[in-house]
């Protein structure tokens, strides 16, 4: 039977990686000298798995990569070595090292051994041992002979035999396989019918085999019961038979030997087969296959059952003549399926939806490699790590992530002394933090560093054209000014921030999400960084809004307030803009039949329906026709299926089969031309000019 | 049917396991640590368990001692799945009760061999 092995590969590479993620947030909790038994343990069992999966796959680099990981862990968990930051940090390396190999390999290519080979060596220097699985392969050197030989076996087993499991019967098969068996079998032992314990063996064993193979072979069927059994095997007659045996003996004697003399392998081999450095393909590691939890699974069965019920009572009611009494229930079964339906998609999306601690779990290293690199004192807080948060969003929240908290590693935090001399705790705190707040995520990156050095930005500021001298911003408004393309505070560009990527490629990136970021500082306090998600990319709860005779949807998320308007509330400033004085604020009125180029809508604003919006802390109101219901809508890409338009983020196909599109309020402002390029204040902020008309 | 209980904490084991002696026409149960194998084997009848030995919450080498102590499994077999190839591990599997060992790494057809030294 031949069994294609390949077949559990991706499984194995999956729980691989798994495993290493464990090991590597074990071994950023242990504390050498104080470290608990069960956190090494399950370091150890990763390194175990990985061992012995690579090793059963065929993965043998990773396999003898792991050994040594595995023995110097083994010893410190029979407390035969102690554990030191050295070991932690070698570790650590090889968790780096056997991710790229297992990628490497997951991508089928040929990998680098370099690195592991360097690594092995400092394992086994640890160790003080040398590397003996070569010279225990040459061991294997065949010694096949054709000659017959007959042995005579003697096999005894002892009364308790049967209760190990074993079974003699099976082995004298066995021995009958491997050649022509002669067998005796001895009953003197059993005892009268009185005195028999049924459950024990009394019967014993001779046999005369005849045969070509290894007396090891022999051995090895009894290997389970050596301690349960006498047994005797002898060489009787046979041609050079005794020859045979010595020579094997002096065989293993001479391995041995070898063994010992074996130099220590001073360097790893390098230069002999140098496999061509595939670098580990990165790039294609995003994962294509997720682990659902079988309770989510198990409740979307159970909704399909439901439905299946729903729609089987449906279509009984269909083929039934149509009367009152029947409408009446087939009003109540569409309710029913509306509810299953919602039911199903909700569940459907929880299979999506994973703890953000898939995101966070890489922190722990980077901050501890970072405040290394820098020297700094780094505590780092993770709160709310499962909270959930659609798969593809997670995907793409993590570089920004890591940006902002280099970030705050590198500017926000200060030196040891710097902490010290501002009478703060010398350890400083970076807090992760994720929570649910309505349809959203709020994801806070907060430190208890210097905050933001509002003079700096603002002088660089000046500097680089963003704003002028005479420019009054308060420091909420400076600390945005980070946000813009072309700004970075760090006098030079360091290694770990200035990689080129600003701030600014931050927020697009997570606004390309349909999300938001902000900063609150306090000089000497900290900064927090906040960024806003949609909880999934793929519905959103929607206003319909009727102009003209097209159907829009608003995001509700962004909707503040809807209103009729009040004609003398509405001051004229400029050429064409309208605003509406709402309580202190003036909102900007945005006529969407304009910028969508629509005929035949209400053009007078007087008692028509403004919907107020939020973006980017501005609102502005759009002008509709109608409010329609509110529904849930499924988002389709207008660039997969169009391309791409100003101002709308994607359509959706509405029940009655026509497409409508969802408007992305931030693009609509840029749109409507209210904003001013690379500025985040509207032109109508003054509100002098207005008060002045 | 032969039925066999299976135990191993890594995934991709325990279904290389599974599916070679699934196809060798064996009914197998998997568990994926020694507790939810021993409640399972409380429950139901096995001709043999294949078990891994380092595992979290129990180990292999309970799970066998508490197994063998057990009127059904007896005289059942009970294999280790174990990598070291130090004698410790088996003569601490033997003293609990075990069978026999399974050496990894092991392909499928190594597996069945062995499997027929206690089971056919």
């Amino acid at each position: 039977m031949s069994i294609d092995l390949s077949q559990f590969f991706e499984v194995f590479f999956e729980e691989s990686f798994e495993g290493l993620d464990a090991m590597e947030a074990e071994l950023l909790n242990l504390v050498p000298g104080e470290e608990d038994l069960e956190t090494i343990n399950t370091i150890f069992r990763a390194a175990h798995s990985i061992k012995g999966g690579s090793g059963t796959f065929g993965f043998s680099a990773v396999a003898d990569f792991t050994h040594v990981l595995e023995t110097l862990l083994d010893q410190i968990r029979e407390g035969a070595r102690t554990l030191t930051a050295e070991h932690v940090n070698l570790l650590l390396k090889s968790v780096d090292c056997l991710r790229a190999l297992l990628r490497t390999l997951q991508a089928e290519q040929q990998p680098d051994l370099t690195e592991a080979d360097e690594l092995r060596v400092k394992f086994e220097e640890i160790l003080g041992m040398r590397s003996k699985s070569k010279v225990v392969q040459q061991q294997t050197v065949s010694n096949e002979t054709n000659i017959k030989n007959t042995f005579q076996i003697d096999f005894k087993p002892h009364h308790h035999l049967f209760k190990t499991g074993n079974e003699p019967l099976y082995m004298i098969s066995e021995l009958a396989e491997l050649g022509e068996l002669e067998t005796q079998a001895f009953q003197d032992d059993v005892p009268d019918i009185t005195n028999l314990a049924p459950e024990d063996c009394f019967l014993s064993w001779r046999f005369f085999l005849t045969t070509d193979k290894e007396q090891s072979c022999i051995e090895e069927i009894f290997e389970w019961v050596e301690d349960d059994a006498d047994i005797a095997i002898t060489l009787c007659g046979g041609l050079f038979g005794d020859e045979e045996i010595t020579t094997t003996e002096t065989a293993t004697a001479v391995v041995e030997q070898k063994k010992e003399v074996e130099p220590i392998p001073v360097k790893p081999t390098t230069d002999t087969k140098k496999p061509v450095p595939v670098k580990a393909t990165t790039a294609n590691a995003e994962s294509t296959s997720i682990r659902v939890g079988i309770d989510k699974v198990d409740s979307l069965i159970n909704m399909v059952g439901e439905l299946v019920i729903t729609q089987a009572m449906l279509s009984q009611l269909g083929e039934q003549e149509i009367t009152e009494a029947t409408i009446a229930s087939l009003q109540e079964g569409l309710a029913q399926l509306a509810h299953n339906t919602r039911d199903l998609q909700e569940n459907v999306m929880r299979i999506r939806m994973l703890p953000i601690s898939f995101v966070f779990s890489r922190f722990p290293r980077l901050v501890r490699d970072i405040s290394q690199k820098l020297d700094k004192q780094v505590e780092l807080k993770l709160l709310g790590e499962q909270t959930e948060l659609d798969k593809t969003v997670m995907e793409k929240l993590s570089d920004p992530m890591v940006h902002l908290v280099r970030n705050s590693l590198d500017h926000g935090l200060e030196t040891v002394d710097k902490r010290v001399a501002a009478g703060k705790d010398p350890v400083g705190t970076v807090t992760l933090n994720a929570f649910h707040q309505g349809g959203n995520i709020v994801i806070e990156i907060m430190d208890d560093g210097q905050g933001l050095n509002t003079q700096k930005i603002r002088e660089k500021a000046i500097k680089n054209g963003l704003i002028s001298e005479n420019d009054d911003l308060n420091d909420n408004e400076i600390n945005e000014l980070i946000f813009l393309p072309g700004f970075s505070t760090a006098d030079q560009v360091s290694d770990l921030s200035g990689r080129g990527v600003g701030m600014d490629v931050v927020r697009r990136n997570i606004e390309a999400l349909s999300g938001s970021v902000e900063v609150a500082s306090a000089p000497g306090v900290g900064s927090t960084f906040t960024i806003r998600l949609p909880l999934t990319l793929a519905i959103l709860d929607g206003q319909l809004v009727k102009v003209a005779q097209h159907t829009y949807i608003i995001p509700l998320i962004s909707i503040i307030e809807s209103l009729q308007i009040d004609i003398s509330k509405v001051s004229r400033v400029g050429k064409d803009l309208d605003v509406l004085r709402l309580r202190d604020e003036y909102i900007p009125i945005l006529r969407l039949y304009n910028i969508f180029n629509h005929k035949g809508a209400i053009e007078t604003l007087d008692r028509t329906l403004l919907v107020v919006v939020e973006s980017d802390n501005q609102k502005v109101g759009l002008l509709v026709d109608d409010l329609l219901s509110q529904q849930q809508v499924v988002i389709k890409s207008l660039e997969a299926n169009y391309q791409k338009v100003d101002g709308v983020s994607g359509a959706t196909i509405l029940g009655d089969g026509r497409v409508s599109l969802i408007i992305d309020i931030s693009g609509l402002i840029k749109l409507s031309g209210l904003r001013k390029p690379g500025s985040q204040e509207l032109i109508i902020e003054s509100k002098a000019n207005l008060e002045a008309s | 049917m032969k039925r066999i209980l299976a135990v191993d904490d890594s995934a991709s084991m325990r279904q290389m396991v599974s599916f070679t002696l699934k196809k060798a026409g064996f009914d197998v149960t998997e568990a994926k640590d020694g507790s939810e194998a021993l409640n399972i084997a409380k429950q139901q009848g096995f001709d043999a368990v294949i078990s891994d030995v380092n595992m979290p919450v129990m180990d292999g080498i309970t799970l066998i001692r508490e197994l063998r102590s057990l009127p059904n499994y007896k005289f059942t077999p009970l294999l280790m799945l174990t990598t070291e190839s130090g004698l410790d591990k088996k003569t601490e599997g033997k003293a609990a009760g075990a069978t026999g060992w399974i050496v990894k790494p092991f392909n499928p057809e190594q597996l069945l061999a062995v499997l027929k030294k206690v089971i056919r």
